[in-house]
């Protein structure tokens, strides 16, 4: 079985701050991570790896230093990773992201056998627009499995794979045919510690760096701003509100006190609750 | 654009682009609601994106349209009326039996079917697991742009549609724009938009249109759907009353004076990210940009601190009650109503006091 796992660095967002005059992102000494939804859809593709055997290759579309993120999937145990890196894509959105990457994933597939189930995160941190995965699945035809909570059941033989999704308002259990392309849901696992053989191994490991070129995009007017149908015209801080919070005056009261206070004060404000409560409170 | 373009982030950078719409795309017109139809009930975010959506097509001079895909039945035609009610001035019905569940290869084929045929200029789904499936499948064949999670949503001078959205982790807002591709699309999380008045009686046109197709061509199979209510799981985010803890409350036994509270209030409790984190709650209580985002009458917010990614989730509530020991933090920035002090002790007496008021009140009615 061949597994690929698209997976993106980021910049650690948590530690990102803005310029309080020029709104602008302070990236300088940001370190970067592992899109954190990616290390599920990695785990993921491990265990399968671990029950069915197969390879696992790592793709990312970034900068050059993405190798450091690659070299670290390689050490949590993937065979093999995949920079596509080329000066063309810079500027892309999810339309022009998803038409590179599923290039490329057509040429791993040429290179090294058709993958059977391409992963993804559900989002990323920065992006964070959950549409990568369904672009790469419609532009390679794979059947799109979003949300999977968990793999129940797959069937080589019978190219046959049964996840549970999570759909609005319950869990959909899916059956479709390999290949296929599942964006994995957080919480459904946590990434293993690599193996000391796996970590000796991606630390010599070649990252295979294909430009635009070598992945065989020869459309370049699809790739970076280019081929990136949306535009973002404007960035901004969002404006904090006229008043503060109205504290209350707690100056020589008791906790008791405090919470009556609290409580006389909201039932003021929001009158509604107090009906609704009340019915509630004789339902009981 | 020159080729060489600096890596720019999502920010900056296009902001020189013009529009240049090529001339197919002129006859794309009105804007377009998708319905969403789950387990035979209408998400409500499709209410809230035609509220939405009303007033982006009155600024335009144009129709707002709601899409109803369904099974053949009785909730596909209330879906209907109900889509005039809140402001729909036409439907497209697509009734197929091969519709019953969602699955994203019939929805796709269905959905880019409607838009190749009717032309719309601004396409509207809610933002989830089901809208954000199918926007992305939708937007990729058709070759357009989408953006997700927005939470403004507005018509600029020349009619673009300017989707405003978080970016960076939630720190800075940017505004979207699809220039020289039609439709423009765009998704909403549930609760971002208010939720518009139901009118009464109100109607409208009706499109029926044929799906075409065949269950046999059909690869995924849904085998079962298992709902949620028959699981705990929370439903926070249309919720009246939320009570949630953060950090501040220290421990996870702590934790237990939150849900105490929710009780008496029949509210619903959730938190902040790092408690889902350290295992104190559910990831579906999550409250905040990465989780839920809420709009209940009172949220009560107890040891968090008001960090941007838990704002953005709450900011839509009536009435935001902050307790924090600091009276510096973050969170009493945009809270209305605020206690300096130490919730492990504020949350049992408010309990005891709510508890108390309701007592008092049964006793008398
Ligand atoms: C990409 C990204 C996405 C994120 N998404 C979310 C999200 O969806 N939701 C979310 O919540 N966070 C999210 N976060 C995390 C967010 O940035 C904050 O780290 C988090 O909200 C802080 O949680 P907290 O307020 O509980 O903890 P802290 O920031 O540690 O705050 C604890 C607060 O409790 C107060 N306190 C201490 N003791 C007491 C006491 N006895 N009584 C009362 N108050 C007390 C302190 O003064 C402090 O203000 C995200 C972060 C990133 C990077
Ligand atoms: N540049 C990239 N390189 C590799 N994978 C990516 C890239 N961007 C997005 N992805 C994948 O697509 C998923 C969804 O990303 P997004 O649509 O940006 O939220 C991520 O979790 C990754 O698995």
């Amino acid at each position: 079985m061949h597994i690929v796992v698209c997976m993106k660095q980021v910049p650690d967002s948590g530690q990102i701050r803005v310029h309080p005059v020029t709104n602008t992102i302070m990236r300088q000494g940001v370190p970067t991570i592992i899109n954190p939804y990616d290390l599920f859809a990695l785990e993921q593709a491990l265990q399968l790896r671990d029950k069915l055997g197969g390879t696992i290759t790592m793709l990312t579309m970034g900068p050059q230093m993405a190798e450091d993120s690659l070299r670290k999937a390689m050490a949590f145990g993937a065979d093999r990773a995949v920079l596509l890196t080329d000066r063309f894509f810079a500027g892309s959105d999810t339309l022009a992201t998803s038409f590179a990457l599923a290039t490329a994933i057509r040429k791993v597939g040429d290179t090294w056998g058709k993958p059977d189930i391409v992963f993804t995160g559900k989002q990323t941190i920065d992006g964070d627009t959950a549409q990568v995965g369904p672009g790469i699945a419609k532009r390679l035809d794979l059947h799109q499995l979003t949300y999977v909570a968990k793999i129940a059941e797959i069937d080589l033989a019978g190219r046959s794979i049964t996840v549970e999704r999570r759909a609005e308002g319950g869990v959909q259990v899916l059956r479709t045919q390999l290949p296929c392309l599942i964006t994995m849901l957080e919480g459904t696992n946590s990434i293993r510690r690599g193996s000391m053989a796996d970590t000796l191994r991606a630390a010599r490991a070649e990252v295979v760096k294909w430009s635009a070129a070598d992945a065989g995009i020869e459309d370049l007017t699809k790739c970076g701003l280019r081929g990136s149908p949306t535009v973002v015209k404007r960035v901004f801080a969002p404006t904090a509100r006229e008043e503060k919070a109205h504290l209350i005056d707690t100056t020589g009261l008791g906790t008791d006190q405090i919470a009556q206070a609290l409580m006389t004060e909201v039932l003021t404000r929001v009158p509604a609750i107090e009906g609704d409560l009340q019915r509630a409170a004789a339902s009981y | 654009m020159s080729s060489d373009a600096k890596p720019a982030p999502a920010a900056g950078g296009r902001a020189g682009m013009k529009k240049e719409l090529p001339e197919h795309f002129k006859a794309y017109k009105h804007v377009w609601v998708f319905v969403e139809l789950e387990g035979n009930e209408v998400h409500p975010v499709s209410w809230e994106l035609l509220g939405a959506g009303r007033q982006l097509a009155d600024k335009l001079g144009v129709d707002l349209a709601a899409v109803v895909m369904a099974a053949p039945g009785i909730p596909a035609r209330r879906a209907v009326a109900e889509s005039f009610a809140y402001g729909a001035d036409l439907a497209y019905l697509v009734e197929d039996p091969v519709l019953q569940h969602y699955r994203n290869d019939p929805y796709t084929k269905v959905f880019t079917h409607l838009v190749n045929t009717y032309k719309p200029e601004i396409l509207l789904l809610g933002a989830t697991t089901l809208g954000r499936d199918l926007a992305g499948s939708v937007a990729t064949t058709l070759l357009t742009g989408l953006t997700a999670d927005s939470t403004e949503l507005a018509v600029d001078a020349d009619g673009s549609l300017a989707a405003t959205r978080p970016t960076f982790g939630g720190s800075l807002l940017c505004t979207i724009y699809t220039l020289n591709f039609r439709p423009q699309m765009a998704t909403v999380r549930p609760r971002v938009m208010p939720m518009p008045e139901r009118q009464e009686g109100r109607i409208g046109r009706v499109i029926e249109v044929k799906a075409d197709l065949v269950e046999e061509d059909i690869v995924t199979k849904v085998l079962s759907f298992i709902p949620d209510r028959n699981s705990k799981t929370a439903n926070l985010t249309y919720a009246d009353i939320v009570v949630a803890g953060g950090l501040g409350l220290q421990s996870a036994e702590n934790y237990q004076h939150v849900k105490n509270l929710a009780k008496v209030l029949c509210a619903e409790y959730g938190g902040s990210r790092p408690l889902v984190q350290k295992g104190w709650i559910e990831a579906d209580r999550q409250i905040g940009q990465t989780g839920k985002t809420i709009r209940p009458k009172l949220y009560i917010a107890a040891g968090i601190s008001g960090a941007i990614q838990h704002r953005v989730g709450v900011e839509g509530a009536d009435l935001i009650v902050a307790i924090n020991t600091d009276k510096n933090a973050q969170i009493f920035d945009f809270a209305h109503l605020g206690v300096v002090g130490d919730a492990t002790r504020i949350l049992p007496a408010l309990t005891d006091a709510f508890r108390a008021r309701f007592a008092v009140n049964r006793l008398a009615s």
